[in-house]
């Protein structure tokens, strides 16, 4: 098993030629990223005189900058609603075995399989007559609530298998219920909001079927949002589309890479339950 | 102070022969309130009135509307689009769980080694999973067009006759789409059939070497039943994901050629809010729920039981 046979080494060449089939298309992002539109090669050859005029050009027409700040408030807001919420919300549900708790338990796991899109467009007519299309607010009151059913599954889970003594001792330390949540279990729960942290922002900040509907025709944008609507005003302007999709990754990309092993850990752990 | 005050609290009598336990207070089930008012007002009240207006004729705006009972749903039965659309979800679905799993296995099972790139490889082939979906989409949609690197790439290796027009040829465009989701997610199921590998004992492998088994032997036998936790959270994710399909489709194709990619998702949005029929594009969400809750009821139970025989 440890020793690095030829037979390994077969592997490994295999291995590395098939990562290189599943980054080909990012290549050819980044080639016709700085790619000038006069240059008219075959894509995958490499660009002879890189620019960085779409960028320039991507960023001053795309509106990615606010599209930016926006994503980076709804999803930080709507995460730590949605975290602090269900963290809460698990607490009785996995301590409780009382008929009430199965019965909150069951209703919030049937959110698990409601597909959105049968309750997106009644929100859709409250949200208008709220007055709330085209804002920021929409969104994360719609993130905060979607991302419940998954949330509170992860930290049930959880709090399933952590041993009650903590919390006991605390109780009879003269603890109330809330204060032993904030300061005994809350922490408990640090590996487990590691993971729910991960899973939700990654969804909420790439989603792209609700702000498309309560954002459309407002100033104000998303990331997804902004790409979708510049590559409809750019429909052929590949070069620069390809800026746009390549600065919206960056961000993304720069965070995994730093964070690579809590996220990767993150996602499997959490989701072997 | 504040101890006595507990201690009066939770003075009753104890129950004979019972003695009662100190500090065994449940939280009180107002800490799900906050939860479950968001999750009220987001998920479950529109969800109810989204299965009303389903038989309804309302347009989206109109606060006067009809209740016209099953009409939305025989109107569906007659509609080539949209018994077109459930087809192509169903497909896509099942192609998407089918295809992503075994190419993701297959990544675990290499990464899974003593190769030497072995970390690279898993941050690399799970990067995909962290873009958005739309962003992938619009790659592409570049990536397959007439003149995009896929047809590019054919040329340089002398197979011009293998160039397509992969999305605007009717047959193609949807295996397309299952192909842009396979590239996105197949490191993501990669990732969590590792850990499920992982969780394999050693010792296992090295009793089963001992006894003389062959590797497809051991796979077989030790690893695929071992592996039926991870399994079963791949396929629920992947088959859900599935057949909520929008992102990639509305990027690449935009539902087209025709009608020849559109799944339920597109074609609820296209009603709904190119044609204004509310009601009905409603009465296509529900079918989907029925869908969702069907396969993953189903799912659930084979699943378990698969766990169950395999343990």
């Amino acid at each position: 098993m440890k020793r690095y046979t030829p037979r390994t080494f077969a592997l490994e060449m295999l291995m590395i030629a098939v990562a290189v089939v599943f980054a080909f298309p990012v290549y050819v992002l980044i080639n016709l990223a700085f790619r000038a539109p006069s240059d008219t090669s075959s894509p995958i050859t490499p660009t002879s005189s890189p620019t960085l005029d779409n960028f320039v050009g991507a960023w001053q027409e795309a509106g990615l900058g606010g599209a930016l700040i926006n994503s980076l408030v709804v999803t930080t807001v709507s995460v730590l609603i949605v975290l602090a919420v269900s963290a809460l919300a698990a607490y009785p549900l996995a301590r409780s075995t009382a008929h009430w708790s199965r019965g909150i338990f069951l209703l919030i796991m049937l959110g698990l399989i409601l597909p959105f899109q049968l309750a997106s467009l009644p929100l859709y007519q409250t949200i208008r007559d709220l007055g709330l299309l085209g804002s920021v607010g929409s969104l994360i009151l719609f993130y905060s609530g979607l991302q419940v059913p998954f949330t509170t599954f992860l930290y049930a889970g959880f709090l399933r298998a952590l041993p009650r003594d903590f919390e006991e001792a605390a109780t009879i330390d003269g603890c109330g219920p809330f204060t032993a949540f904030r300061y005994v279990i809350l922490p408990m729960l640090k590996p487990i909001t590691v993971t729910a942290l991960v899973l939700n922002a990654v969804s909420v900040w790439n989603d792209f079927f609700t702000p498309l509907l309560y954002l459309s025709g407002s100033d104000q944008q998303t990331m997804p949002v902004a790409i979708a609507g510049f590559v409809g005003q750019f429909v052929s302007d590949w070069n620069l589309i390809f800026a746009a999709l390549l600065i919206s990754i960056i961000p993304v990309l720069a965070v995994y890479l730093a964070l690579q092993r809590s996220i990767i850990n993150g996602f499997a752990g959490g989701l072997k339950g | 102070m504040t101890l006595d005050l507990q201690q009066r609290r939770s003075e009753r009598p104890a129950a004979a022969g019972r003695p009662r336990r100190a500090g065994r207070a449940v939280p009180p089930w107002w800490f799900t309130a906050p939860a479950l008012l968001l999750f009220a007002f987001v998920v479950l009240i529109p969800s109810a009135r989204g299965v009303y207006y389903a038989f309804t004729d309302w347009d989206g705006l109109d606060p006067n509307f009809a209740f016209i009972g099953l009409d939305n749903f025989i109107a569906m039965a007659d509609d080539p689009d949209a018994l077109q659309a459930i087809w192509h979800t169903l497909l896509v679905a099942i192609a998407i769980t089918v295809i992503q799993n075994g190419v993701g296995l297959l990544l675990a099972l290499g990464v899974n080694t003593t190769i030497k790139s072995r970390n690279v490889l898993r941050v690399l082939l799970f990067a995909p999973a962290m873009i958005a979906q739309i962003v992938t989409a619009y790659l592409w949609r570049n990536l397959l067009g007439p003149d995009g690197a896929v047809n590019s790439l054919l040329a340089g290796i002398g197979l011009e006759s293998w160039q397509q027009n992969w999305l605007g040829d009717p047959d193609l465009a949807l295996w397309m789409i299952v192909l842009v989701v396979v590239w996105q997610y197949a490191g993501y199921s990669m990732v969590i059939f590792i850990a499920g590998l992982q969780s394999i004992p050693q010792e296992i492998y090295e009793a089963a070497a001992i006894d003389g088994t062959g590797p497809v032997r051991r796979f077989w036998s030790v690893t695929r039943p071992l592996l039926a936790p991870a399994l079963t959270i791949n396929l629920m994710l992947s088959i859900i994901g599935g057949l909520k399909l929008f992102d990639q489709v509305y990027g690449m194709t935009g539902g087209g050629p025709g009608h020849a990619t559109d799944t339920i998702s597109t074609l609820i949005y296209k009603d709904a809010f190119t044609l204004g029929e509310f009601g009905y594009s409603i009465a296509l969400a529900v079918v989907l729920t029925a869908i969702v809750t069907v396969v993953s009821a189903a799912q659930y139970t084979g699943l378990s039981r698969n766990e169950k025989a395999a343990t």
